[in-house]
């Protein structure tokens, strides 16, 4: 009897385990069967448009480059700055106490506060308008928990003998953190990034917020244009009641998958290739 | 000269880590100053207790609970899902499964994880909504059970994974000792492993339940715009998070009432999931057990 209740517990387990990825292969196999057909190179690179056979993803294509290569700019630089400050240099004081904890309450904001924030103080406050880098700046506040979170682990696992050798030749402090623990823990630090980047580019809410939300029929050409994004593409398509432009968003969420896939694929990469060589 | 650009250096640094702080200053500093300027010209009592919430058309009104009302529903409907299915997941992976399909599982369930929630609310338009019609055919289009079930099937993979963390961190000798005793694997799941983890376990419950509190598009996209005191999931509602993205679809001008309301629901919504984060945390430090 108990040899049962068991059996029957481990199938019901196991079961649970298979409806999630079930669910994830029904998710996936539904936008590219109704996606895949409308997928093209000239999807890629026609405007959006009334008409569904014409409609493109050109504009949200290019938006989202320009945005994730401007929230790189100013997240990576200041997420890995805090990073190693709270490694390095801080001691264990009250102060960076407060920091931690305030970096993993931040983490658990819903990522539309941030969007608020954006709106407040980028779009209306700095007077950056409905802009790339009103955008940009918006996601870098919004994938800095993360950044610092990764960066810090990454810089916590260079073993400390690495610093004291440094030290032992008379090495100052930064030239030591330069030279020896940013190269050491670099890998992990990208990987970090990377992973933080591919959330900021499937960010919808935020965007909408700061009002990325419009018809745009061509390419940012400075930080200061407005702009749209795949997501913002995606919800827009989505949230029509044609069905033309139902497969267009399916089409739009198979290029948006495909752009994460490959963020990611990179950053296991990295991380496979740097794991083999470093050992401490 | 060496001395001064360390310092230098370890200035930017601090400065670097300090934009941390002015984040969460800059959050609340903006939700207090605007959610105040909002409350003079509506009632706070008005605003917390009122049933109806209406302010786009004339007699405006500002009472909040049926958007808390929309929110609760999709939170509770997404836990309904995600936490049996999180747990018994998380039971196979850290009891039952080998290495290797632990190896497996896991990455596919940080693909899960991964998905950008605009997907998930067209998976629940394009498939979940249509498949739930055929069984409730006066469902509405629009409808909390759908967007319950994806913002579900989205924090499957935080209830699930930190879970397993938590169970895992069970230390060995306990699960042995029970086997010593002749308990089958089911009774060290139920009765050793998850009673140990249960801090990690219940903390997991919390920030999921959080996540879904906060989520955005899915719910914008499947559960509807329509504000209403209701318990049917068969009707279209509306969350809190769904009247910000309408409001600033729309073009409200900057300083009007309907802009306010911006950041009154916006207040509402972070506090509700500050003090979620919060209690997630404190459970986990709080009720630890510690083995050594």
């Amino acid at each position: 009897m108990r040899k049962i209740k068991g059996k029957v517990f481990e199938y019901l387990c196991i079961s649970a385990t298979v409806i999630a990825l079930i669910l994830l292969a029904l998710l996936l196999f539904d936008a590219w069967n109704k996606g895949a057909s409308w997928l093209s190179f000239r999807f890629l690179d026609s405007f959006p448009s009334r008409f569904p056979e014409q409609a493109g993803i050109k504009s949200a294509l290019w938006g989202s480059i320009w945005l994730m290569l401007l929230t790189a700019l100013i997240a990576i630089p200041l997420g890995v700055g805090a990073a190693i400050y709270l490694e390095e240099y801080a001691g264990r004081t009250k102060f960076t106490r407060i920091i931690e904890i305030n970096i993993s309450n931040l983490a658990g904001v819903p990522s539309i506060v941030y969007g608020i924030l954006g709106l407040a103080l980028f779009v209306r406050g700095m007077a950056l308008g409905r802009s790339v880098i009103a955008g940009a700046l918006t996601m870098a506040l919004l994938i800095l928990p993360i950044i610092i979170i990764s960066s810090q682990e990454a810089i916590r696992a260079v073993p400390s003998s690495i610093r004291e050798a440094s030290y032992a030749l008379g090495a100052t402090r930064w030239q030591t953190i330069k030279h020896h623990v940013l190269p050491a823990a670099l890998p992990g630090i990208l990987t970090g990034n990377i992973l933080a980047l591919s959330r900021a580019m499937g960010e919808a809410a935020p965007l909408i917020m700061i009002g990325a939300l419009t018809f745009i029929a061509f390419t940012p050409q400075s930080p200061f244009d407005p702009f749209t994004a795949l997501p913002i593409q995606i919800f827009n398509w989505a949230s029509r009641p044609k069905v033309e432009f139902q497969y267009l968003a399916a089409a739009g969420i198979l290029v948006l998958l495909g752009l994460l896939i490959a963020m990611n694929a990179a950053a296991i990469i990295i991380r496979n290739k740097y794991q083999r060589y470093i050992k401490w | 000269m060496q001395r001064i650009r360390e310092l230098a250096i370890e200035k930017a640094l601090f400065l670097c880590a300090l934009a941390s702080i002015l984040t969460t200053l800059g959050i609340v500093l903006v939700l207090i100053f605007e959610t105040l300027s909002f409350f003079e010209e509506v009632p706070i009592l008005d605003f917390l207790t009122g049933t109806t919430w209406a302010p786009t058309y004339r007699p405006q009104h500002f009472g909040v609970l049926p958007l808390i009302n929309g929110t609760l529903m999709i939170a509770v409907g997404a836990a309904i899902i995600a936490i049996p299915l999180g747990i018994a997941g998380a039971i196979y992976l850290s009891e039952y499964a080998s290495a290797k399909v632990r190896q497996t599982v896991k990455p596919v369930l940080e693909i899960l994880a991964g998905i950008p929630t605009v997907v998930y609310g067209y998976f629940a338009i394009s498939f979940i909504t249509p498949l739930l019609r055929e069984f409730v055919p006066d469902a509405n289009i629009f409808n909390a059970a759908s967007a319950s079930i994806v913002v579900g099937i989205m924090i499957l993979p935080m209830v699930s994974s930190l879970s397993e963390d938590a169970m895992r961190a069970v230390p060995r000798s306990l699960r042995e000792g029970a086997y010593a005793l002749g308990s089958t694997k089911f009774e060290v799941s139920t009765k050793i492993v998850v009673p140990a983890a249960l801090s990690g376990i219940l903390a997991s419950f919390i920030l999921a339940i959080s996540r879904a509190v906060g989520e955005t598009m899915a719910v914008t996209l499947a559960a509807g715009a329509t504000p209403k005191m209701t318990l049917n999931f068969f009707e279209s509602i509306q969350t809190m998070t769904a009247y910000i993205v309408q409001v600033s679809m729309g073009d409200t001008p900057y300083g009007s009432i309907e802009y306010k309301t911006i950041f009154a629901v916006g207040m509402v919504l972070f506090v509700m999931t500050l003090v979620m984060n919060i209690a997630s945390m404190w459970i986990k430090e709080k009720y630890r057990e510690v083995y050594s």
